[in-house]
């Protein structure tokens, strides 16, 4: 049998590190293929041989039972093959046609190469339902309906096999459903699609056969109707996973932290949250849920101090914080409240610096700086060693740049840093985007232990499943309004969709 | 696609990297002075001589070391808040308005306090003239490099009309000050050198030579030791991830554009307390500029910039030996050759980067595979 793509021993390093080692893979025309695997896994090097980014070290590559020398990413393009970046590859102010047609402009004037490509993006539109207006500016495209134009990029030269690397990370769980079904018209259709992922969920409900990478080899490749979670995320690991958390009932004392009418106008006057009430108690969990951009993102930086509040005020262990009040992070620091930020490139990690700097960012002013005027960095050493092996952040060399960490283990600094302050309440933002199934794990099981040792949690995050198996209570929101307020144990995932649509629900406080 | 350059090791980055540079644009120099009918080689010799080797040479490369340092540090600390300081130039002239003004106004107080007061008084008006772009950076938003731009002109027309009227010394027609209180001037190296009974050449070298280490010393402690430090350098490297950790980004910007400002004050210190005595319109000489290629070339820490003010200061001593010596050789040539160095160790810095760490890289890989 011949298949759209085969690949048979590829090998490829850098420097030391084997990136990928004797890879095989065999892809059928029309399906769907899932690539899994941890961070650094390798899937990510393997796409970019197959698209001719890198070159391999060794072994060979098959189209269409054809061996082939793929030298560069336009042979691939050549040969049938479309790539969607992670991170999308668009001129933003230009419109959606011209994006399309960049690469093949035609001739002197644009003219021809202007009617032929509104002639295939029309096409490709309408055979694959990928609605865009083709003359709409891509800077006024939300998420998903650029991924759309990514998408038509990638097939315009007529491709076979079309590759998709982390193509939900950035999309809210509608867009993600309206991506799977374009994927399955391709499918049907005859494209052959490479789906690379770690969200186990994505891997069971859209792919017909699925490959799992661990450490730069293929560990095992299945059918996906003849799998499950639990194996996947077993050969994805090495080892045995907790995919639920064991989640123990709350046992929540006082009040610690509530809000009271809160309300954030930005600079452009637009309001971005408006009269938020809640109360978050010692020993429990308060999970926001939300559809993505629907100011969850706010919500959690007017609380930490980041952003004024313009109406309302918030109460941090006793102490009233009103919107006359002058507010900063330091300030809410200085309370008590410890903060993991929702991005941790951007607020939460310096990537420049140190492990061992960035585990007292934040805290520079106390003794884990050093007791004296001046740093002791045999202390901000030894401090960083002691919380690397606590939470088991690899390597545990506090010296290397934060930029040199996988994202879990970036994650893992963050945590490490907040969770030690011993915080009486914390604020968490998303706090396994971009981690791995084994930090996921631990992660959770960390603020779990939080909680239980007395903390008040608020928690936002746009994974829904993870809202709803740590949170004991969860708020949502809608518009930057709070919809209402529900016991976990009451909500499913129907009730909370429609609250996420603005819809209020009987059971809500 | 092109391969991804490897990471370059530290010291080669550090020591080797300026190295090649720095040979790059005397390799592009001596094809010009060879081009023009001059050996290179003999006015390499004539200028390594007249910087160092002549007598009293090596005061006066550094002399003018001295001037580079304390702007090399200026420029550096701003760096280290992604603050492109352009104004040390004015902030110079600022600082030489300071020394003089609280010199002259000590003339019956004893050198021990008029001294010291008086190099407080070049800091502190370089700190001022610092702090206000800063100030305007970080409430209003000001870009930091029109305004220090913009803050050198006024201060140049600003001593200008001080030293063409209020300061201009009685009979004098050139524009510069009366002399100042002689208890203000500082030693020079060769009186002190003296007085433990070594005898040396008369140069201008002076004690702010010694100030200008104790400045770079508290360079190094202020920025890798202590907490401002810190702050300062979260702040340049992300102000979003300062401001979450509590930082105050708009206080930490204004207070290193007052560190800055100092910094760039003290130079005046060299000329006017060390050796002009009085306040001369034009002292500061463009070494306020110059101040940003030493910060570049010293990769911003105090040992990078005293090597490359004493780089500086050894163009500027061997420049005028080589103008003295060589009758087609002009001052125009010498700014020639300081210009290739500032070109090559600072636009083109990384210019030699990606072949350097290729072939580190490849060779490192060949021992390890020999000893493995």
């Amino acid at each position: 049998m011949t298949y759209a793509l085969e690949l048979n021993d590829v090998s490829k390093s850098f420097g030391l590190v084997h990136a990928n080692k004797d890879i095989d893979l065999a892809v059928s025309a029309g399906s769907i293929h899932g690539i899994i695997g941890e961070n650094g896994a390798g899937k990510s090097t393997l796409m970019n041989i197959i698209y001719g980014m890198h070159r391999a070290d060794k072994g060979t590559i098959s189209f269409g039972g054809k061996q082939v020398d793929v030298r560069s990413s336009a042979d691939a393009i050549e040969h049938g093959i479309g790539m969607v970046h992670q991170h999308f590859m668009l001129v933003p102010t230009f419109t959606v046609l011209e994006n399309v047609m960049l690469g093949s402009e035609g001739g002197l004037t644009l003219t021809e190469g202007r009617a032929t490509a509104l002639e295939r993006l029309t096409h490709l539109s309408n055979t694959y339902n990928l609605q865009v207006d083709p003359h709409a500016l891509v800077s006024d495209l939300n998420v998903g309906q650029r991924q759309r134009v990514e998408i038509i990029k990638a097939l315009k030269g007529g491709a076979k096999v079309l590759i998709l690397d982390e193509p939900t990370g950035v999309l809210t769980p509608q867009e993600a459903d309206q991506l799977f079904e374009i994927l399955k018209v391709l499918r049907d259709d005859g494209v052959s699609v490479l789906l690379i992922t770690h969200k186990l969920t994505e891997i069971m409900d859209i792919t017909d056969t699925v490959s799992i990478m661990r450490q730069g080899e293929m560990v095992g490749h299945r059918k996906t109707a003849e799998t499950s979670p639990q194996e996947l995320a077993e050969l994805m690991v090495g080892r045995e996973v907790l995919l639920e958390v064991d989640h123990t009932p709350a046992s929540p004392a006082e009040v610690r932290f509530s809000a009271k009418n809160l309300g954030y106008t930005n600079s452009q006057g637009v309001v971005e949250l408006e009269d938020i009430n809640f109360e978050v108690r010692s020993g429990e969990i308060l999970g926001v849920a939300g559809v993505s951009g629907n100011g969850q993102t706010q919500l959690m930086e007017t609380l930490a101090g980041m952003l004024p509040l313009t109406t309302g005020s918030i109460n941090v262990l006793g102490t009233e914080v009103t919107s006359k009040d002058a507010t900063s992070p330091r300030k809410i620091r200085d309370l008590g409240v410890g903060h993991i930020p929702e991005d941790r490139h951007t607020h939460g990690l310096i990537l420049n610096f140190e492990a061992r700097e960035n585990m007292i960012l934040g805290f520079h002013d106390t003794d884990l700086a050093g007791s004296g005027k001046l740093f002791d960095y045999g202390d901000i050493q030894q401090n960083c060693e002691d919380k690397m092996v606590h939470y088991d952040v690899r390597p545990s060399n506090p010296r290397l740049s934060a930029k040199n960490f996988s994202g879990g283990n970036q994650q893992k600094i963050v945590i490490a840093r907040e969770f030690s302050a011993n915080p009486g309440v914390l604020l968490v933002g998303q706090p396994t985007r971009g981690v791995d199934v084994g930090a996921i794990e631990f992660i959770h099981k960390q603020l779990l232990e939080l909680r239980d040792a007395g903390c008040a949690i608020l928690l936002v995050s746009v994974e829904l499943d993870e809202v709803m198996s740590l949170s004991d209570r969860i708020m949502v929101l809608c518009d930057g309004q709070n919809v209402g307020i529900i016991d976990a144990d009451k909500a499913d995932r129907s009730t909370l969709g429609l609250m996420m649509a603005g819809q209020r629900n009987e059971a809500a406080a | 696609m092109s391969k991804p350059t490897p990471p370059l090791p530290r010291w080669a980055d550090i020591l080797l990297l300026p190295l090649i540079n720095l040979l790059a644009a005397l390799i592009l120099c001596g094809l010009v002075i060879f081009a023009i009918g001059e050996n290179p080689f003999a006015a390499l010799k004539v200028m390594i001589n007249g910087a160092f080797v002549y007598k009293g040479a090596l005061g006066y490369t550094l002399f003018y070391t001295t001037s580079f340092i304390f702007t090399g540090l200026a420029v550096a600390i701003a760096f280290h808040a992604m603050l492109f300081n352009i104004g040390a130039e004015g902030q110079a002239s600022l600082g030489g308005l300071g020394a003089t003004l609280v010199a002259f106004s000590m003339a019956s107080i004893p050198g021990i306090i008029a001294l010291p007061l008086a190099i407080g008084g070049a800091a502190l008006f370089g700190a001022a003239w610092g702090v206000v772009p800063g100030y305007l950076q970080a409430k209003r938003g000001s870009h930091i490099v029109i305004t220090t731009i913009m803050f050198n002109f006024i201060a140049a027309a600003l001593l200008v009309w001080l030293l063409a009227g209020l300061m201009l010394e009685p009979g004098q027609f050139s524009p510069q000050s009366s002399l100042l209180p002689e208890q203000t001037w500082l030693p020079k190296i060769h009186e002190m050198l003296a007085w433990f009974g070594i005898k040396t050449t008369a140069t201008p070298l002076n004690a702010s030579f010694l100030i200008a280490l104790l400045a770079s010393l508290f360079f190094w402690v202020l920025v890798w030791r202590s907490r401002l430090g810190f702050e300062i350098r979260t702040v340049g490297q992300n102000q979003e991830a300062a401001h979450y950790s509590g930082i105050n980004v708009a206080r930490v910007i204004i207070i290193t554009m007052a560190i800055s400002g100092a910094f760039a004050g003290l130079m005046a210190i060299n000329q006017i307390q060390g050796v002009s005595h009085k306040l001369i319109l034009g002292f500061t000489a463009g070494y306020g500029f110059t101040g940003i290629a030493v910060a570049l070339m010293g990769r911003n820490h105090p040992v990078g910039i005293f090597l490359a003010a004493l780089l500086f200061g050894a163009l500027v001593q061997g420049g005028t030996e080589l103008d003295f010596e060589f009758t087609v050789i002009t001052r125009e040539m010498v700014l020639l050759i300081q210009g290739m160095i500032i070109l090559f160790s600072g636009a083109l810095a990384y210019m030699f980067n990606p072949p350097l760490a290729r072939l580190i890289a490849r060779l490192t890989a060949k021992e390890e595979t020999a000893n493995g």
